[in-house]
């Protein structure tokens, strides 16, 4: 018999007021609710209900990198930053290029209980880009992967790239690009511009990004196919993505909680904590990301979550690791980047962050608006708890955040997955009792 | 609170019979060579190499340079980063001569021991002789001055200030009633 | 000063207080005893992770004559290269003691990571890293500049209005960047003449104007013509034809040399590819710095090792 919660005084995403009343494995109730005889209260006065969020782009690291994440513990940081479900990155040792892998990362998720684990598939064997994977064999696994991504990489084979978009069509896939030329990337240590000659890092130019983007587009176009675009950091970019949608082209893309905030100014203490791929840009990427992400040009917010041991970032910049952590910020810095500038509203994020990234990525049960019926994953936002984020709020294997130190505008409070906790009172919930939780949710679900 | 001690009169009196007594002991004004410790015993030792010069008209005025000690001193890494200042010797250098050491302030003595570390870097000296404008105790190493202008017994706790024309704008020698710092002492 | 990691961020009172005590240092150069007791019973180490013999030379002769013991530490052949981290090396001069390190490294911003992680007390030089800043090199460049012009009245000026031309490699040039902000801090107006491939792509934040034709600048009798060493393997990488298009377009050939003014300075950080980026009679005129940049180094060497290592602990 699961455990009934009733959630008093939320603020829904539309700015009305509600009790959220979850039972078993749907929400049974949305409004003013008095009689639930039985349920757990919590006290959701203040707080934003979103529905539970949903990362199309996380890196779990397992297998083979389990010094730096696991399928555990970076589920646990996606539930304290809000997240019910996660899109796992391919990049694992072994790579997730065959069934097999695919198979093994979901139920792993599974067990553990705190978020779904949606595997994303390798677009080539073993990220090489030479040899399309088992795109098929990935999609009728039990792992049911849509989404095919070589991310770390870009597919920059241009024929290879076409094939790919072309296969993934027969079982309505999408193939998510990492888009970096490699040749104009070769060696490159930062965004390139003024500063990057100033420090004497080598450049990473926009039109990298921007030419893969602009050919994938006519390509996806020629075939008839769906591309979407990773990370996506430049305002070039934006131009040429505004420029695809308008003529039709089935193209998404996604833009990291990091790229809507940070700027490459950052990088002149050479402090590889912002040190990542793609790089912080110029203060004129982020206004023309910001604004992309309000006006639809850019479909959602994707975290890019890239934990890293502390030794691959304790050293001088050349030798440290692209990436960061950001599940568990997630939220707080899309509020900072977007909501307190005015230019979005709650019931916006909870598209960007939850509904649109399940749609994208073909995922049931997860981006349900928070409704009578609707599939029980729900995040509390506390959107008056501006505070410091510190390492207490990471709930990962790695601390690579870079805004430790930094004041964020709020914090998420709780996170319900398939109707039980798997963060309360800004603390992930014990393993067992989520473990136990997931497992009777399943026995519902399946029952 | 500061109290004058020394008067312009004062100051110009001493440095004169200062000089008187460097000519007696050094029996002429042959051979020496006047060298101040930066900043304000450099302007001494001008002084005193001038007020020579008038003393004994017809002998070659003796030359006048200034020996930096920054770079020997003990308490590099005990106090704030010092700027050197130029060492500036005459052209016939040290070697055989009569060196007066000449300086504002004597203290402690460490500063003096530098000088003698410094002086043997730039060659060997016949004698070095010691000539200071105030002597006000406190010494830390075995260092007597030759020639002194005025002995002014004094607490750790007081700063002598010795103000310089050449710098200052006036001549003036008054003891400050604070905490002993170290600029213009030693 | 705590460290020297950089040209850009010295003020001017900085800079011409560094080159006054050079001045004095360099004094101490033409004595027959050549060696002061300063630095008497502290360490410093020469951390290269680069090969660099002339620097490494420099340094050490700098420091053993301010009395510091020395020990060097070059990466190739050593731990470093069998993967050790930049963070193990420094816990292990701290653990020897070290008071200065002295850094040369392949990453940009390598001293900086040094200096400011918290690994290692020791007071950081930068001798070199990457395409980034090779500030003692730039002091030396001003030194020397600054004691033609002004010879034994050089103590407390600046380089104001001395137009100096930087040619050549500036994209991977750390001696030019050095070059830029100092000489511009110095008052000094800076012009960099480069192939179009080998300046950054947004110099706009620099105080210095740029071009592409060399004879254009020289035609501007520049107080000044510095030649930065092209380095043959670019030519590889696309960034020009061959060597002999760019020794054409781009070299102190002797045309050039001739047409300048006898009082124009010719500068070289070395080591030269004769017949290159400076033809031979270009070098060793006496127009021609090249040897006394090398004397110089050594004053301006010990006077930023003297600024670093004396003065209190944390005493900016």
């Amino acid at each position: 018999m699961s455990e009934r919660f009733l959630i008093t005084g939320a603020t829904l995403p539309g700015g009305e007021r509600a009790d959220i009343l979850l039972d078993g494995g749907i929400i049974a109730g949305v409004g003013s609710i008095a009689d639930a005889s039985g349920a757990t209260v919590v006290d959701a006065a203040g707080l934003i209900a979103l529905p539970g969020l949903v990362d199309l782009h996380t890196h779990l690291r397992e297998p083979g990198y389990e010094q730096s994440e696991t399928v555990l513990t970076g589920t646990q940081a996606a539930a304290a930053g809000g997240f019910t479900a996660v899109f796992a990155m391919a990049n694992t040792f072994p790579v997730a290029d065959t069934a097999g892998v695919v198979e093994q990362e979901a139920s792993l998720g599974r067990t553990a209980g705190y978020a779904t684990v949606q595997p994303i598939g390798a677009v080539t064997v073993g990220l090489k880009g030479e040899q399309l994977a088992e795109l098929g064999a990935m999609a009728r696994s039990r792992a049911n992967v849509r989404v095919f991504s070589d991310d770390g990489f870009c597919v920059s084979d241009p024929l290879l790239m076409r094939r790919a978009l072309e296969y993934v069509k027969a079982f309505d896939g999408v193939i998510a690009q990492h888009a970096q030329e490699p040749r104009l990337t070769e060696g490159a240590q930062m965004n390139e511009g003024a500063l990057s000659g100033e420090l004497g890092l080598t450049g990473w130019p926009a039109v990298a990004e921007e030419s893969i983007i602009a050919r994938d587009v006519l390509l996806a176009e020629h075939v008839g196919s769906r591309l979407h675009v990773c990370h996506v950091s430049t305002a070039g970019s934006v131009e040429v993505i505004r420029w695809a949608k308008a003529r039709g082209i089935d193209v998404t893309a996604e833009v990291t909680p990091h790229h809507l905030l940070l700027t490459e100014d950052l990088i002149a203490g050479y402090d590889p904590r912002f040190k990542v791929n793609p790089p912080l840009r110029r203060a004129e990427d982020v206004e023309a990301l910001r604004a992309a992400l309000a006006d639809g040009t850019i479909d959602i917010v994707a975290t890019d979550h890239a934990p890293h041991p502390v030794e691959a970032k304790e050293s001088e910049w050349q030798a440290a690791a692209n990436g960061m952590v950001g599940l568990e910020s997630a939220l707080a810095v899309v509020h900072a980047a977007v909501v307190e500038t005015g230019l979005m509203n709650w019931a916006d994020v909870a598209r960007v962050m939850s509904s649109a990234p399940a749609r994208i990525g073909r995922l049931h049960g997860h981006g349900e608006s928070v409704a009578v019926g609707a599939a029980p994953e729900l995040t509390l936002y506390d959107p008056a708890a501006a505070s410091e984020f510190d390492l207490d709020r990471l709930a990962g294997r790695s601390t690579n955040s870079p805004y430790l130190g930094r004041r964020l505008p709020g914090r998420v409070v709780a996170t319900f997955h398939g109707g039980y906790p798997t963060f309360l009172d800004g603390a992930v919930r014990p393993l067992d009792e989520v473990a136990r939780n997931a497992a009777s949710a399943l026995g519902v679900v399946h029952g | 609170m500061a109290r004058a001690v020394l008067s312009q009169a004062d100051i110009s009196r001493a440095l004169t019979r200062i000089s008187h007594e460097i000519l007696e002991s050094n029996r002429g004004s042959s051979d020496l060579v006047i060298l101040g410790i930066p900043t304000r015993g450099v302007i001494l030792a001008r002084r005193i190499a001038e007020t020579i010069a008038r003393i004994e008209p017809d002998a070659a005025p003796p030359p006048a340079g200034a020996l930096d000690v920054t770079m020997y001193r003990d308490d590099l890494t005990r106090t704030r980063t010092r700027t050197p200042q130029p060492t500036e010797l005459p052209a016939g250098g040290i070697d055989g001569k009569t060196v007066v050491l000449v300086d504002d302030v004597l203290f402690s003595g460490r500063t003096i021991r530098a000088a003698f570390d410094a002086l043997n870097d730039l060659g060997r000296a016949r004698a070095v002789r010691l000539a200071v404008l105030v002597d006000r105790g406190h010494r830390e190493f075995p260092i007597r001055a030759d020639f002194v202008g005025k002995n002014l017994p004094s607490s750790t706790r007081e700063r002598i200030n010795v103000r310089l024309a050449e710098i200052d704008g006036d001549d003036a020698v008054a003891i400050d009633d604070t905490v002993a710092a170290e600029g213009g002492e030693a | 000063m705590r460290h020297l990691l950089s040209t850009r961020e010295l003020s001017r009172e900085q800079a011409i207080e560094l080159l006054d005590i050079a001045e004095d240092m360099a004094a101490v150069q033409e004595r027959e005893v050549k060696k002061l007791p300063t630095l008497r019973g502290k360490t410093v180490v020469n951390l290269f992770f680069e090969d660099s013999t002339r620097t490494r030379i420099s340094f050490e002769a700098a420091a053993k004559r301010l009395s510091a013991d020395v020990i060097n530490f070059s990466a190739k052949g050593s731990s470093v290269s069998k993967g050790e981290s930049l963070k193990d090396t420094a816990q292990t001069l701290q653990a020897m003691g070290a008071d200065g390190v002295v850094i040369r490294h392949h990453a940009s911003g390598a001293p900086y990571t040094l200096a400011t992680s918290g690994w290692i007390d020791a007071g950081v030089v930068n001798a070199g890293d990457g395409t980034h800043e090779h500030p003692t090199q730039a002091l030396l460049d001003a030194f020397t500049m600054r004691r033609r012009l002004h010879g034994a009245a050089s103590r407390g000026r600046a380089l104001d209005g001395v137009h100096v031309v930087i040619v050549g490699d500036v994209l991977h040039s750390r001696v030019a960047r050095s070059n830029v902000w100092l000489l511009a801090t110095l008052g000094a107006e800076v012009e960099l003449v480069a192939p179009p491939t080998l300046v950054p792509v947004d110099t706009t934040t620099w105080p210095a104007r740029v071009g592409y034709d060399l004879d254009a600048a020289l035609s501007g009798t520049p107080d000044v013509v510095m030649m930065l060493r092209i380095q043959a393997e670019r030519m590889h990488a696309a960034f020009f034809p061959n060597s002999r298009e760019y020794a054409r377009t781009w070299g102190l050939d002797d045309a050039r040399f001739d047409a300048l003014p006898p009082s124009t300075m010719v500068m070289h950080p070395g080591p030269m590819n004769r017949g290159l980026e400076i033809a031979a009679r270009a070098a060793d005129s006496p127009q021609s710095t090249v040897r006394e940049q090398v004397a110089n180094g050594v004053s301006v060497r010990m006077a930023a090792l003297y600024l670093l290592m004396s003065g209190e602990r944390g005493d900016a």
